[in-house]
């Protein structure tokens, strides 16, 4: 038993170095599934959504000889009847392709108003003739007689634009070219963005604030214990985020279960019932309970790696609970409020449904702008523009946090 | 000032000095229960001395480190009082104790450097500076750590570690300075070197040490006395040789050393020595405690304090024994034998003479009255 024992041992031995290669990729192709998944799913979908931020290829296309006459054109003054005759040619063959209505579409993004000089014209000129297509074009629609119409062709015909990542910054082009701010009563976004930022800053202190206790409780319960505080943090967690959300509605709505107790209790008048929910307060309270997790899990996994003889070691050293908690605890948690706060953080600016449900109007964050364009204005190239811009706050947050911290000594449970 | 003087505290010196100091510790009818039914530290009773080295010595789960934990503050005694320098510390916090701590795994903030980890408890007393840096200074090379201020404890190998700990609770100069298996974590050899190292620091600066073990050898090597813990008692407080040569209780004479343990019955009283039948034979003990005939008693021989007798009448207790199974040690026989059907170990000496010894033979073996000892059996013990 002995031999066979010390005879198969080399063997064993001698085989190890082969074995990696195999095993390593058979552990690879294990994991091909999952990777075709997410580049399926996540990387195809997110690139060409981004793509579509700055590729904007309709009017270059449908209009491309239009387009390149118009480059050559000064700007000034009307263009030449060539460029009427061209531009007459391609709408007539646009609207054959059924593509007039992308083109209108474009062009009045540019400049409102158009969409409707497009399709008219496109209709109108339809079986034409006639010996000036710029008196013809002009006839249909006031508007192909102005230079600006024409400047918006061209800037709609730009088959790569940053058009809409201005437009999302509240900038945009002036009739020179130059960058400068929309006016104020346009300037929707950077002041979304500010509150998006805001609430997500606040949610992630909240969180801070409520979930640190909890991660120390249960990380300094016993064991048996532990476990079961760890379930009525995970709870909630499993539960439904719809449910959930719903019995905040329940609880905070005006005749709910909170202002019910208030007037009960006469703190507040029948008549002056508290406004609690459908506002920036519901988005706060619904997006703190829903996000709370996800700060108590790292932390409370970095805090039971914190052996108790540090604290007593601290005390012993003649440092009172503060100081030892303050210069002992608390540096070596950091990793923990670090990864939660960073979580919680990204998770809340790109949060859309506890807004839409229970913000109100006040209480909309950008996601849900985002949501608006692509679901109703239809402007994918302007949601995907935000949403590049979100991604980039992520991505600047990611990396100030890994100059700050360190990500290698990010914990994340 | 310089800490390795010895002169700087009077008190300092070989152990003999700690001897006639003063109590500085005390414990006085200290009992411990977490669940108010299951004691873990009974009716206490223990001085340590000023400068003094004392070991809390016992298996795991004999209180020993619990009566640590007292005495530092972090447990609180369920009954009786614990005084240090004559004050009672029951209302006094850990933080307020000015004791220095030695924890198990040392206790080192990882995020601090070393440098930072010494200027704790220094900052903490709200020391300026200039003075918190000349004394970490001081401590490190009391440790032989000079130039480490600026690593951190996970670039340090374990006995590096272990000398931070030692500096970090002296470095405050508390007067009492608690380890706790501070060597448990090191291999061997270093624990050995670290023995020597904690007590030469001890004795450079005079300070008073309580220290827990499980480890025998440990505790020996460097108390100046110790109190062996069985069950939340304490057994027996003395010096190292005091507990191997005239252990005073059975569970101290087989938890110090190697003993033979039997168990017999007295059958005749003479002075301080008294006859002792052990099955069928009867041997000649000396009596730590007094006993009459008819009492229960437990024998405790050393099989090195045994011998062959190579002329009758050397010893007071000569016996042959049959040889049941042997060993061969290098230095030493190590013979199994039987006497009064208990088992009875018999070490020889690898010097001439012991070629006679075989297996399955008789061997004439025997030992003084003196090394002989009669103690009163562990069951009586409940009862006083």
């Amino acid at each position: 038993m002995n031999a066979a024992a010390s005879v198969s041992a080399p063997a064993a031995v001698a085989k190890r170095p082969k074995r990696p290669r195999g095993s390593r990729l058979r552990a690879a192709a294990l994991a091909l599934p999952l990777v075709a998944f997410i580049v399926v799913t996540f990387i195809a979908p997110l690139g060409t959504m981004l793509v579509r931020s700055v590729h904007a290829p309709v009017v270059a296309d449908a209009m491309s000889e239009t387009v390149a006459l118009l480059g050559d054109w000064d700007g000034g003054s009307l263009p030449a009847e060539a460029v009427f005759a061209t531009a007459a040619r391609e709408l007539l063959k646009a609207r054959e392709d059924r593509v007039i209505g992308q083109v209108a579409t474009r062009v009045n993004r540019v400049q409102a108003g158009l969409r409707s000089a497009v399709t008219r014209t496109a209709r109108r000129l339809r079986g034409l003739q006639p010996e000036s297509w710029r008196a013809a074009m002009i006839e249909t629609h006031a508007a192909w007689g102005e230079v600006d119409t024409w400047r918006a062709l061209l800037l709609a015909g730009e088959r790569y634009t940053g058009r809409n990542y201005l437009h999302a910054l509240d900038l945009k082009r002036d009739a020179a070219g130059d960058i400068v701010a929309q006016p104020s009563e346009q300037r929707i976004y950077m002041a979304l963005l500010a509150r998006t930022l805001a609430v997500s800053l606040a949610i992630t202190l909240l969180c801070l604030l409520l979930g640190y206790p909890v991660a120390y409780f249960i990380a300094h319960a016993p064991p048996g214990r532990a476990n079961w505080l760890l379930l009525l943090v995970l709870v909630p967690f499993w539960t439904s985020l719809l449910v959930r959300t719903t019995s905040w509605i329940v609880l905070l709505q005006s005749q709910g279960v909170v202002n019910d107790l208030l007037v009960l209790i006469g703190l507040v008048n029948d008549d002056e019932r508290l406004a609690l929910i459908y506002n920036l307060n519901g988005t706060l309270v619904a997006m703190t309970h829903v996000l709370l997790p996800f700060m108590v899990l790292p932390l409370y996994s970095v805090m039971r790696t914190i052996p108790a003889t540090h604290m007593s070691a601290a005390a012993s050293l003649g440092a009172g609970f503060g100081k030892a908690f303050w210069r002992v605890y608390w540096p070596q948690t950091l990793p923990g409020v670090g990864a939660g706060s960073l979580l919680v953080f990204i998770l809340s600016i790109g949060y859309y449904i506890t807004p839409a449900l229970v913000g109100g109007r006040t209480g909309q964050l950008i996601s849900n702008m985002i949501a608006f364009h692509m679901q109703q204005s239809l402007n994918w190239g302007l949601a995907a523009a935000l949403g590049g811009i979100l991604l980039a706050c992520v991505v600047a947050l990611y990396l100030v946090y890994d100059r700050l911290v360190g990500v290698e000594r990010m914990k994340l449970g | 000032m310089d800490t390795q003087d010895p002169s700087r505290r009077p008190t300092s010196g070989e152990g003999a000095g700690a001897k006639t100091a003063d109590v500085y510790v005390e414990f006085n009818g200290v009992h411990k229960t977490y669940d108010g039914v299951t004691p873990i530290v009974r009716d206490l009773h223990l001085t340590v001395r000023e400068g003094e080295f004392l070991t809390l010595l016992g298996p795991s789960g004999s209180g020993k480190t619990t009566c640590l934990m007292m005495l530092a503050g972090f447990e609180a005694p369920s009954a009786g009082a614990i005084r240090i320098d004559g004050r009672a510390v029951d209302a006094v916090p850990p933080r307020k104790r000015n004791i220095g701590m030695v924890f198990q795994n040392y206790a080192l903030f990882p995020h601090m450097t070393v440098g930072a980890n010494l200027a704790f408890p220094l900052q903490v007393r709200g020391l300026d500076r200039a003075a918190v840096a000349e004394r970490v200074h001081r401590a490190l090379r009391l440790v032989r750590l000079e130039g480490f201020e600026d690593r951190h404890p996970n670039q340090l190998s374990g006995g590096q570690q272990q000398r931070v700990a030692i500096a970090r609770a002296l470095v405050f100069e508390p007067r009492l300075v608690l380890m706790d298996e501070p060597l448990g974590a090191l291999d061997r050899r270093l624990r050995e070197e670290m023995q020597f190292e904690i007590r030469r620091i001890q004795r450079t600066l005079g300070v008073t040490v309580v220290y827990v073990t499980h480890d025998q050898q440990e505790a020996m090597a460097m108390s100046d006395r110790v109190a062996v813990f069985n069950a939340g008692r304490i057994e027996q407080v003395d010096s190292p040789e005091v507990l191997y040569e005239e252990p005073r209780r059975p569970f101290v004479a087989s938890f110090i050393g190697d003993n033979n343990l039997l168990r017999g019955r007295v059958a005749a009283v003479d002075g301080d020595t008294c006859d002792v039948r052990v099955g069928d034979v009867v041997i000649n003990a000396f009596m730590v405690t007094r006993h009459e005939v008819g009492d229960d008693v437990v024998l405790a021989v050393r099989p090195e304090r045994t011998g062959l007798v190579s002329e009758a009448g050397t010893y007071t207790n000569e016996f042959v024994l049959r040889v049941e199974d042997m060993a061969f040690l290098g230095d030493h026989l190590r013979v199994l034998t039987n006497i009064g059907g208990h088992g009875f170990v018999v070490k020889i000496p690898n010097i001439v003479g012991h070629g006679g010894v075989l297996a399955g033979e008789g061997v004439h073996i025997g030992w003084a009255t003196l090394d002989c000892r009669a103690m009163r059996p562990p069951e009586d013990e409940s009862s006083d």
